[in-house]
């Protein structure tokens, strides 16, 4: 059984080692200065003569219209956090293994379970960390500016969060047998695979196509990436959005910036279960694997 | 009362058990056969040469042994413990072959991480630290960054690493091919200050000088298996002598043989396991054969003269 003080020395080491490298500080950097841009566009919606000049639409009208804008720019945040995520646990694991790192290291009393498990708690931590920082700051600055905070604050980061986690998952999954650029490119190719497949499946309940919605109910299993983006965006939207669109009918469904409703709760026990599975898939692959 | 008089007996058993032990440790990936079957035994205390040409699965065993790769077949013991077993590896230091610490940590924080892997005591690392860079060569450089580290001092770096809480058993893994004449007369005396203390020396290395240099014990393998292991005196016994000639064509300097063993380089004809006596007879088959002799060098057999007598013995 994996002990607990060696997974979190290697998750130490492992979040120690990003935030030495340019990629953390290049990211965050960006982050801040797209922050920033978002907050003047922001105020722009609020003050659209500029600042004082007082606002040229109601408040329903701007809070709908901040709470689309949010959503592309949730939408910029989570593509940057997919390949953020992708980028530090590709190599993650190959890259020690090839540097005979991994020797020194699992010549430790640590054992295999215990670095993979310690691996992905430290690259997990981070995702998390960013992902929760970076959507604080542009909520409060989305307020700041024009007064609006979406409906479920907590909800939408935890599943852009939770997009950033299962890529990071995967990729350290493919890390075990893959070099970094092969584990890094499989799953971002996946993720854009299964956002076509979100909108396939919405386009499927749109004009009732079975084969379409089973396409998009299987792209939803295998990457629950575009399940838990639109749970983040039905987390962003005023319920008179919500309404408008349940109003429109099944067509909305294949637009990938609206939903209609929550998650399931079929589907988040299956997210938890995909995580448990591609995690001891993970443990099972570096076992048996030679280094 | 009785739990503590056994596990005094197991502690003392394991104290007596050898370092390193093993009876047809072998290790197949696919087809391909990386260790055919090790059996040997390590006493401990000692520096103990592990010697092979290239590919002959001398890092196999090691890492069979570390039990960072299974078995495919086969025992082994490491201080008492079976093979793979983990706790037992706070008690072992390994050096690997080419290795790369984190570019991004210094020197300090590498051996700080691994004191933490190896569980020792938090009150101790500083001093576990400061000892094991002023050991190796490295007081002063401990707060730079590896990325700044020359090839010769990632490898002093390495070996502090693997000295870290005075281990029982030390695993070094070619530990002078980055090291010029000064870091290897260095790596020897640290091997030499290792045996006064009482630490086990596990060396692999190709570098039979090197070996002769340090080690009590040796073991030679080749295709996966020892061919021969014992002390030095068991192993150097034979004496050989060698001889500079010109003047023979080939087939007369391989007619040598007869006396023994024969190493010929072209210049000089090396007959291994000759004896003293025998040498007048040897110069005057050269003569008779029409050779001309420049030079006769009775001398003690090498290592590098056993090794290669050896390799012989298993290809013919």
């Amino acid at each position: 059984m994996p002990e607990l003080a060696p997974v979190l020395t290697i998750a130490k080491l492992t979040m120690w080692e990003a935030s030495r490298r340019k990629l953390l500080i290049a990211v965050l950097v960006l982050t801040l200065v797209v922050v920033g841009a978002t907050g003047w566009a922001f105020y722009q919606l609020r003050y659209s003569n500029g600042p004082g000049g007082g606002a040229q639409i109601g408040e329903v009208a701007l809070r709908v219209l901040a709470a689309q804008v949010l959503i592309f720019v949730a939408f910029l945040f989570t593509a940057v956090l997919a390949l953020m995520s992708v980028l530090v646990a590709a190599p993650s694991i190959s890259g020690d293994v090839e540097s005979n790192l991994a020797l020194g290291l699992l010549a430790r009393p640590v054992r295999r379970s215990e670095y993979v498990l310690g691996k992905w708690l430290g690259l997990a931590a981070l995702i998390v960390l960013y992902a929760a920082g970076s959507a604080i700051l542009e909520l409060i600055v989305v307020d700041w500016a024009t007064g609006y905070v979406p409906p479920r604050p907590i909800e939408l980061i935890a599943y852009v969060a939770g997009v950033g986690l299962v890529l990071l998952t995967l990729a350290l999954l493919l890390s075990t047998r893959l070099a970094g650029m092969a584990a890094g490119f499989i799953p971002l190719a996946c993720y854009f695979v299964a956002w076509v497949g979100g909108i396939l499946g919405g386009a499927g309940e749109a004009i009732g196509s079975q084969e379409l919605i089973v396409t998009g109910l299987v792209s939803k299993l295998l990457l629950p990436t575009d399940g838990l983006w639109r749970a983040a965006v039905y987390a962003m939207e005023p319920a008179s959005v919500v309404a408008t669109y349940r109003a429109a009918g099944s067509a909305i469904a294949a637009v990938p910036f609206a939903a209609t409703d929550g998650p399931p709760p079929a589907f988040l026990v299956w997210v938890t279960l995909w995580f448990a599975a591609v995690i001891g898939l993970t443990l099972w692959s570096f076992r048996r694997r030679e280094i | 009362m009785v739990d503590l008089q056994e596990r005094q007996a197991a502690a003392a058993t394991a104290a007596a058990s050898p370092a390193i032990h093993c009876v047809e440790l072998s290790k197949h990936y696919g087809r391909t056969v990386a260790l055919a079957g090790l059996t040997m035994t390590m006493p401990r205390g000692e520096v103990f040469g592990f010697l092979g040409p290239n590919g002959a699965g001398k890092t196999t065993a090691v890492k069979l042994l570390l039990g960072l790769v299974d078995p495919t077949g086969g025992e082994g013991w490491v201080l008492g413990k079976r093979v793979g077993d983990v706790p037992v590896r706070r008690r072992v230091g390994y050096l690997p072959e080419l290795f790369r610490y984190q570019p991004w940590l210094t020197g300090a924080e590498v051996m700080r991480v691994h004191c933490e892997l190896a569980r020792l005591r938090r009150s101790t690392w500083s001093d576990e630290v400061d000892r094991a860079l002023r050991l190796v060569g490295l007081a002063g450089r401990g707060r730079d960054r590896v990325r700044t580290y020359s090839k010769g001092m990632q490898q002093r770096l390495g070996l502090g690493v693997a000295l870290l809480g005075s281990p029982e058993l030390v695993f070094l893994d070619e530990p002078t091919s980055a090291l010029d004449p000064v870091g290897r007369h260095d790596v020897r005396q640290i091997i030499h200050h290792l045996r006064e203390r009482g630490t086990s020396v596990f060396l692999n290395s190709h570098l039979l000088t090197e070996v002769e240099m340090v080690c009590d014990r040796v073991a030679m393998i080749d295709q996966g298996r020892v061919i021969a292991t014992g002390t030095l005196d068991e192993l150097l016994s034979g004496s050989a002598c060698r001889f500079r000639v010109t003047g023979l064509d080939p087939r007369q300097r391989a007619s040598l043989s007869s006396f023994g063993d024969l190493n010929d380089d072209g210049e000089w004809i090396v007959i291994l396991g000759l004896p003293g006596e025998r040498v007048p007879e040897v110069v005057q088959e050269i003569v008779g054969m029409g050779g001309r002799l420049y030079a006769v060098e009775p001398r003690q057999q090498t290592l590098e003269d056993r090794f290669l007598q050896l390799l012989g013995e298993g290809g013919s």
